[in-house]
């Protein structure tokens, strides 16, 4: 009975938190785009363009679900639910406060990365199962750009568990406590590259959510939008909101790996406002570098993941069995 | 291999000086003007379509109905309409009607005009679908809420009624004095039947 009741509130605080972050960071990008650019972004719609989400998703939810004659229709279907679901699934493991994990995995970062790489192949799915050759490139881009940053960002995920010697989500929060030095990203004591480490983990989150500077899923420039060229009504609206989520999440595990999650900077009050001010604080960076940088071409890329970031995580991954081994 | 760890800190440092830029961008004032809502501010030398200047003391427009205007037009695009009204100085403009449709805002009616009386408008925003709506009369824009009458200067209308008075008298007695020429004329050749009669009487 207790289980039940865990799971249902679980079940409901997810899909309202889930629900307001996936509307208002659309919001909030356009914003920041806006502001970033100095025009005002929406505005109109209720009191500083607050409503603008609702509105949209009005919009989005009213519009007919057209299959083009031509995509194989039931992956082309599937693929916007299959981006969601991992999306979803994957804040069972987030530990938003000490006793704010909806389930204690003692394997919960293996988990993230599992299903993580789901929501890669369901682009690639999207991007084939449309029928037009936009959407393939696409596709394809997206699975050869996850690939390639999958391995940077799952070598620095293992120099954490190396240090913490868990892959328990919440444990490695836990061990990050009292101070702002002992988050893992200012623990040089276990390895002198631990902020170069954060700094790759952090490129290849935006890598993986497929932002830009990474977007070569979508690249409008060149590939109209990608693999979701010829999504419209619900189905573009869940790619959109899948892409939120993943954003989230990247977000959230990235700041419980590297920034002490719900632990306090200064020693006092630690809890989930901690987590959600470092979250978000994440999430505007990514906005800000959207907004900033040009795409990337595919070359320059797969050059960076290749040539430069899993070259440093190896090199971190090394450093720190060496120190733990000698210190 | 020097060339790499270059590479990274020049690329490093590049990034963080976008992300400055950005930044102070995002914190300054956006400045887009919301236009349905705002319009423009336009400078003072912008050619809209020309108006008449209302006088800041009479209230009126300072057309003298001399039609330099309309005969410096090369597009034959103005109309000046004026008529004279009694007790009234000079002629009263009674319509101004520019053909916006065929104006090239060359601005010869305003180097032309002697008083000063019309002036380019900042008018920007127009639109329509009709060209009717493009047929001006100026007279009608300056004063919105209905043209005024010009104002009688009594004086002026009394010397006027006198001098009128006087023009008729002139003229009736000229008429009658001519009058009196032709019968004299006439008598004989009608062989003073009448101002015989007259006599007798």
């Amino acid at each position: 009975m207790n289980e039940l009741i865990r799971l249902l509130s679980y079940m409901i605080c997810l899909a309202a938190f889930l629900g307001l972050n996936l509307a208002y960071l659309g919001w909030v990008e356009r914003k920041g785009a806006g502001h970033i650019q100095r025009r005002t972004g929406p505005k109109d719609v209720g009191p500083y363009g607050l409503l603008q989400p609702l509105a949209d998703g009005l919009k989005l939810m009213s519009k007919q679900l057209i299959v083009p004659a031509n995509a194989d229709r039931p992956l082309y279907m599937c693929a916007p639910i299959l981006t969601m679901v991992p999306a979803v699934l994957l804040f069972v493991a987030i530990p938003f406060g000490e006793h704010l994990v909806p389930r204690e995995f003692s394997f919960g970062l293996l988990m993230m990365f599992a299903f993580a790489s789901v929501g890669g192949m369901s682009i690639l799915i999207g991007g084939w199962g449309s029928g037009n050759k936009y959407s393939l490139i696409a596709g394809a881009r997206a699975v050869s750009q996850n690939v390639a940053y999958e391995i940077p960002m799952l070598i620095t995920a293992i120099t954490i568990v190396m240090i913490t010697g868990s892959m328990d989500l919440n444990e490695i929060v836990r061990q990050q406590g009292g101070y702002i030095w002992n988050w893992n990203v200012f623990r040089l004591d276990k390895s002198i590259l631990m902020p170069v480490s954060f700094l790759v983990f952090f490129i290849c989150s935006l890598a993986e959510t497929n932002r830009t500077p990474f977007d070569m899923g979508e690249c409008e420039g060149e590939l109209v939008a990608g693999y979701h060229t010829e999504y419209g009504g619900m189905g573009f609206g869940l790619f959109m909101m899948a892409e939120y989520a993943n954003l989230v999440i990247g977000c959230s595990l990235t700041t419980v790996l590297f920034l002490g999650g719900w632990q306090s900077p200064i020693g006092i009050f630690p809890g989930p406002h901690w987590f959600l001010l470092k979250m978000y604080f994440l999430i505007w960076s990514f906005v800000w570098i959207r907004w900033t940088y040009p795409r990337t071409t595919f070359w320059g890329l797969l050059n960076l993941s290749w040539k430069y970031l899993i070259p440093f995580s190896l090199v971190n991954l090394l450093l720190t069995a060496l120190f733990i081994k000698v210190f | 291999m020097s060339g790499y760890f270059k590479d990274i800190i020049t690329g490093l440092k590049s990034l963080a000086v976008g992300l400055q830029i950005t930044n102070k961008e995002f914190l300054t004032k956006p400045i887009t003007l919301l236009y349905p809502h705002e319009s423009v501010k336009m400078y003072p030398r912008y050619r809209g379509h020309i108006e008449l200047i209302k006088d800041p003391e009479t209230g009126m427009n300072r057309c003298i109905c001399c039609g330099m205007c309309e005969k410096g037009c090369p597009s034959g695009s103005i109309t000046v309409k004026s008529e004279k009204r009694p007790g009234v100085k000079g002629k009263v403009l009674t319509a101004y009607i520019l053909n916006f449709t065929t104006c090239s805002l060359c601005g010869q009616c305003v180097e032309n005009c002697k008083p000063e009386a019309i002036r380019f408008s900042n008018e920007y925003n127009l639109a329509s679908t009709r060209r009717e709506d493009y047929i001006f009369n100026l007279l009608e824009k300056l004063h919105p809420e209905g043209i005024p009458e010009p104002e009688v200067d009594p004086e002026l209308l009394k010397k006027e009624l006198e001098k009128e008075e006087a023009a008729k008298k002139a003229a009736a007695a000229k008429k009658e004095a001519a009058a009196k020429q032709e019968a004299v004329k006439k008598e004989p050749a009608k062989e003073g039947g009448e101002s015989k009669a007259e006599e007798k009487s």
